[in-house]
């Protein structure tokens, strides 16, 4: 499949720079994927206005945090992220237990602006930072066998005071197929708006695939898993009728209390039409090709 | 509340001001509904003055829960609500309480009461409990996953109900009927 980039950079696209300073003042002052020496394209995936850094990091659903939108910025504090170990098993080539730098040693600092679709029919624009998963994949060396990968979130009650509340099965686990994974827009996010990620948003590292629904997004990563079958997701478990395995943005198939044809922008007061794959169906609508996506939602 | 007042409605303030009027209407409700328990547990009959007045303050905040939905949801399209009442259950529930409110609204001035008779007035205004039930459903629906908030609703509106309740001495209506109508 050939994933089309724009071939020129229109002027609307590049970033302020002081955004691109900090971001350097950041790299500097952390080290992390400091010895890369590849730097990727500039590369904006979208028009649309960013929200505001203090809504990005005031307005989430990170349930191991509490479950009002407010309670990750007020609770996640607690969180540790250094040292910090992410746990890369099944049927892969180098498998093990690596410190974050090594894991992401080496591999290209990429900044995408993308929209973010909730389940629940509000949206956000964010300028992530990280590395593309493919290129962690590939670094990885996945085996023959592997189709799925699975994503698993730290479940610590010492650090994580909403764990004591079972609303659901933790640890909080989500999962891609193989070629999700690999597709050019999905991200491992280290950073919004040049600065490293705060915790209530998933620090130190996340998933970011702007074509599904949020929960898709798997925060403070403690273990990537290389299956053979497709792994068993959280939210799809708690409620397998409301949350699908893919939870691709469909307008056409609404979620049984959610109509899924609109959504409202942070920060707006009107509702927008919602598009299919969030926007990027010229780019990932291809991996779908005679699914039925209402089955498989 | 106190964040309405100081004009800062937060990151979705559409969500806000849904979230805090449907939530003013029911404690409101549940408020109306605990008159009578309280008067008697309190020995003091006056209180039911107040019992129509917070009737309509829930009535009031559950109108402008339904506007903002309908306004800025909706964009006031009959249509596009229509559809919504009839795919979502949770919205149902919510809708056919605003219905029992606004049908007990218009019927409680007292010219509108007296015309009606007490036993028939007090046969509608009974539907009450079952918009209570309505809005707590309401609530427990569309919750995603942490249902606690709503149960605690739940649980308070059966509290009101058993308190409300009496063991019955000779003929099923007497007394208490008498005793709602002279309220009014």
């Amino acid at each position: 499949m050939l994933i089309g980039r724009p071939a020129e950079i229109p002027s609307r696209e590049i970033t302020d720079p002081a955004l691109y300073a900090s971001r350097r003042e950041w790299l500097a002052s952390v080290g992390l994927l400091a010895a890369s020496a590849v730097r990727a394209p500039i590369r904006q995936d979208t028009d649309d206005k960013p929200t505001p850094y203090d809504v990005i990091t005031t307005y989430n659903n990170y349930y191991e945090f509490g479950t009002d939108k407010d309670d990750p910025a007020k609770n996640a504090g607690s969180l540790r992220t250094k040292p910090w170990t992410v746990t890369v098993e099944g049927d892969v080539k180098r498998p093990g237990a690596y410190p974050l730098d090594d894991l992401l040693k080496g591999l290209p600092v990429v900044e995408r602006t993308y929209r973010m679709r909730c389940v629940e029919a509000w949206s956000m624009v964010i300028p992530w930072m990280g590395v593309e998963l493919g290129a962690l994949i590939k670094k990885l060396e996945p085996g023959t066998r592997a189709k799925y990968l699975e994503f698993t979130t730290l479940a610590d009650p010492k650090q994580m005071p909403g764990l004591g509340y079972r609303v659901l099965d933790w640890p909080y686990v989500e999962g891609l197929r193989m070629d999700e994974a690999m597709h050019p827009l999905t991200l491992i996010a280290t950073g919004i708006y040049g600065k490293p990620l705060l915790n209530q948003n998933g620090a130190p590292l996340r998933l970011t695939v702007p074509w599904k629904y949020g929960f898709k997004g798997g925060k403070s990563i403690v273990r990537i898993r290389f299956l053979e079958t497709q792994p068993k997701t959280s939210w799809n478990l708690s409620a397998p009728h409301e949350y699908g395995f893919f939870a691709n943005v469909n307008p056409r198939v609404h979620h049984p209390r959610w109509r899924q044809d609109q959504e409202r922008r942070l920060g707006e007061f009107f509702k927008r039409p919602t598009l299919p794959f969030n926007g990027y169906a010229d780019q990932v609508a291809s991996l779908y090709a005679g699914m039925d996506l209402k089955a498989n939602y | 509340m106190a964040g309405i007042l100081r004009g800062d409605l937060g990151a979705d303030p559409v969500k806000t001001l849904t979230h805090t009027t449907g939530l003013s209407a029911l404690v409101i409700l549940l408020v109306t509904l605990a008159n009578t328990p309280v008067r008697r547990l309190l020995g003091l009959p006056a209180l039911v003055r107040l019992r129509r007045l917070t009737g309509l303050f829930a009535f009031a905040y559950a109108l402008t829960h339904l506007a903002i939905y309908a306004v800025f949801d909706h964009r006031l399209s009959v249509g596009a609500i229509a559809a919504d009442i009839v795919e979502h259950p949770w919205v149902l529930v919510g809708f056919a309480a605003f219905v029992i409110l606004l049908a007990l609204a218009a019927t409680s001035p007292p010219p509108v009461v007296r015309r009606l008779g007490g036993l028939r007035w007090q046969r509608l205004h009974n539907a009450i409990y079952l918009a209570g039930v309505l809005a707590v459903l309401h609530f427990y629906w569309l919750v995603k996953a942490d249902v606690r908030e709503p149960l605690v609703y739940g649980l308070v509106l059966v509290v009101l109900l058993a308190a409300r309740w009496r063991p019955r001495k000779g003929r099923a209506h007497g007394p208490a009927v008498a005793e709602r109508i002279r309220g009014n």
